[in-house]
């Protein structure tokens, strides 16, 4: 089987969506004779043509706009955003329209749109390159909100939400899109969205995660297995909607959990978990909830972005924290 | 007639030279030759009929709203020109993309009072309209639905397919970055779109002169290398060949034209708006002299073709019809409250389907 990178795998997906469904149409900055600025597109224009691959002005949010436009008239767009940080534009028409058109016409019209954009930190990027505000995303009602961590899901989990029939926001951990390659096969196979994966069986702790941050997770429960503590690891991968019946088993198996995100703290996805843990898994707690996060201040520049995302030693430190109490 | 207008000084003015089209003055006498469209005195009495309409409708909403039975209403009282003569240029076929203030339009292609009065009293099927099926519901969030216009030209024009969609929107939309990057990516892929604004020189509370320091919102077009011209927004025939042309012009792949219909909102804003905080009696009493209602009616009178007991017949008519249309709406038996969570997803997802039985539980609801 060939390895493919994450970014690789993504663009393959796009091949092979657009050369079965014609209603497929890529549009965003650079997409189109540049391939993207990170390369997920390389390949479409000469493949499907200027009509299906379509290089638009610098405007954000009418790249979602015409999502919702076409996505109206039965076609379905996947917009490009080049980094989160150039998304916030297209959140009027993300929460406006998008996750309510749907809803709003009682069938009517629908929103069959995928808007894909990089994120998160770790990769020496200028300001405004580097944030994780999903959290932000996962709010909106209507939104699903996809973050694959490893080549073969990115593949899966694309196929999944440009063939699903509603709005999906599909935020890619540039971190990782050229940092590890994996045997995947193109075989136009589909994942399960609205699901968590378990990357890791363990007894003792359960450690919840998403995108480039299961690479310090996994690496952490590595640390943890040396010292005797088996440590489960779950990939939400779909934050919204949330698979928590895959984290409340765990913790019932486990009695223990840490919550790991690059976003800021307060109002992260982490707080969801944890407070669903708090209304429907008490009893099977041994230790509170511990967060291993982003702080509450703006994303620093790259020369102290290490210091700010959650290292191996922050999350090995939160587990032995939470299995100190017994 | 049309007319050239200078827009600007200290520039080059022969591009900045925005065409303005009238063809009935204020007392309902033509200022020129009349098109081909006006020639048919039936399809002239239909247009007034559903200007007529519309106000009875607005005038009955705005009712039930001040005894509690609908909720806050924009009414397009004085702008009943624009959104039934842009209506009237349009086929069937083409898309609609509206504001919130273009019922006018809506009733024309085909939409129920019944489901308008349904929308306006709170209830969502009230935007799944029976026909016409692929318009877009109300916009609320200003000029956020202008990219959606291009959106499904850009759809016709994939598919190649003959159609257009008409995109209504206020003077305040103009000043938006969403209406102007509609307007330059439906310029520069030359999707079949007609962008309209219906500037009635307010929004709210903000005069079209605080908006911007353009001479005519029209010109707004020149920046995105559009065709952008003005109409005068009181005068159905005209609002109607105008958009028709610019339709017709898309529908051929001539590509996209702003238009800029000069019209006046007599009513306040909205029901929850009380216009005399912002603007004087005498300046709304001389807008009165323009209402495109009376000019019709008067252009009617004038060319023989309306009587007092047309007149008559057609205010008892149009009473009726909205009357009937109300009690129907407000009759309607109220969605379940599963309805919130059937429509939000086509495949409800897991967690969606707890919370809908909670909130059936919580009213004490069966499911369907």
């Amino acid at each position: 089987m060939p390895e493919r990178t994450l970014v690789e795998a993504v663009n393959l997906a796009l091949h092979r969506v657009m050369s079965e469904d014609p209603s497929v149409i890529v549009l965003g900055e650079d997409v189109g004779v540049n391939g993207g600025v990170f390369r997920a597109t390389v390949g479409l224009l000469d493949e499907f043509g200027e009509d299906r691959v379509r290089d638009t002005p610098l405007s954000e949010a009418v790249i979602a706009g015409v999502c919702v436009g076409l996505a109206a008239q039965g076609f379905r767009p996947v917009g490009e955003i080049q980094f989160m940080g150039f998304l916030y534009p297209t959140i009027d028409q993300l929460i406006n329209h998008a996750s309510r058109l749907r809803l709003r016409t009682r069938g009517r019209l629908t929103c069959p749109m995928v808007l894909r954009a990089p994120f998160g930190g770790g990769i020496h990027a200028p300001e405004h390159h580097s944030e994780s505000m999903e959290a932000m995303l996962a709010h909106v009602p209507g939104l699903r909100v996809v973050i694959p961590s490893s080549p073969a899901r990115a593949y899966r989990l694309l196929l999944a939400a440009i063939r699903n029939p509603d709005p999906v926001v599909f935020l890619e951990p540039k971190r990782l899109y050229r940092a590890v390659k994996e045997e995947m096969e193109d075989d136009g196979v589909a994942g399960e969205l609205d699901q968590c994966f378990v990357l890791r069986e363990g007894r003792d702790i359960t450690l919840v995660t998403w995108g480039a941050m299961t690479n310090e997770v996994l690496r952490a429960a590595g640390s943890l297995a040396e010292d005797g503590i088996e440590a489960e690891v779950v990939d939400v991968a779909t934050l919204k909607p949330l698979d928590f019946e895959t984290i409340r088993l765990s913790v019932d198996k486990t009695g223990r959990c840490v919550v790991v995100h690059e976003a800021p703290i307060t109002g992260g996805f982490g707080g969801e978990i944890a407070a669903r843990l708090a209304e429907h898994g008490l009893t099977s707690l041994l230790a509170p909830v511990i967060r291993v996060a982003g702080y509450d201040t703006v994303m620093p520049l790259p020369k102290l972005e290490a210091d700010y995302m959650p290292s191996v030693q922050r999350i090995v430190d939160a587990a032995r924290t939470a299995m100190e109490y017994s | 007639m049309t007319v050239r207008r200078e827009t600007a000084h200290e520039t080059d003015a022969s591009a900045l030279q925005i065409p303005f089209t009238r063809f009935i003055d204020t007392d309902g006498v033509p200022v020129g030759e009349l098109p081909d469209s006006a020639r048919e005195a039936g399809e002239v009495v239909r247009l007034y009929r559903a200007m007529v309409l519309t106000r009875a409708f607005d005038e009955k909403a705005v009712a039930l709203q001040r005894t509690g039975q609908l909720g806050t209403f924009a009414s397009s009282l004085g702008q009943e020109a624009v959104s039934v003569g842009a209506a009237s240029a349009m086929r069937a076929e083409d898309v609609l993309v509206p504001s919130f203030r273009e019922q006018g339009a809506q009733l024309w292609r085909g939409v129920s009072m019944k489901e308008l009065f349904l929308y306006w009293s709170g209830d969502e099927r009230g935007s799944d309209f029976a026909v016409p099926r692929e318009d877009f519901p109300v916009c609320i969030p200003v000029a956020s639905h202008v990219p959606h216009a291009a959106g499904v030209a850009l759809a016709f024009k994939m598919r190649k397919e003959a159609r257009v969609s008409v995109c209504i929107f206020g003077d305040g939309a103009t000043s938006k970055g969403d209406f102007y990057e509609a307007l330059n990516i439906a310029a520069l892929w030359q999707v079949p779109a007609v962008f309209l604004v219906s500037n009635n020189q307010w929004a709210i509370s903000v005069p079209r002169r605080a908006q911007t320091l353009a001479k005519t919102l029209a010109q707004k077009a020149i920046a995105v290398g559009m065709p952008g011209e003005q109409v005068d927004g009181n005068d159905v025939l005209a609002v109607r060949h105008v958009v028709a042309r610019a339709v017709e012009r898309a529908r051929n792949g001539g590509g996209a034209t702003l238009i800029e219909a000069l019209t006046y909102r007599l009513a306040d804003h909205t029901t929850a708006d009380d216009a005399h905080r912002y603007r004087s009696d005498d300046e709304v009493s001389a807008h009165w002299k323009e209402d495109p209602v009376a000019r019709m009616r008067s252009y009617l009178s004038r060319s023989g073709g309306w009587s007092k007991d047309d007149e008559e017949a057609l205010v008892r008519d149009c009473t009726s019809q909205v009357d009937t249309a109300a009690r129907e709406a407000l009759s309607t038996a109220p969605q379940p409250v599963s309805a919130m969570f059937d429509y939000q997803f086509v495949e409800m997802p897991f967690e969606l389907k707890a919370q809908r039985e909670a909130a059936l539980a919580a009213k004490g609801e069966m499911d369907a």
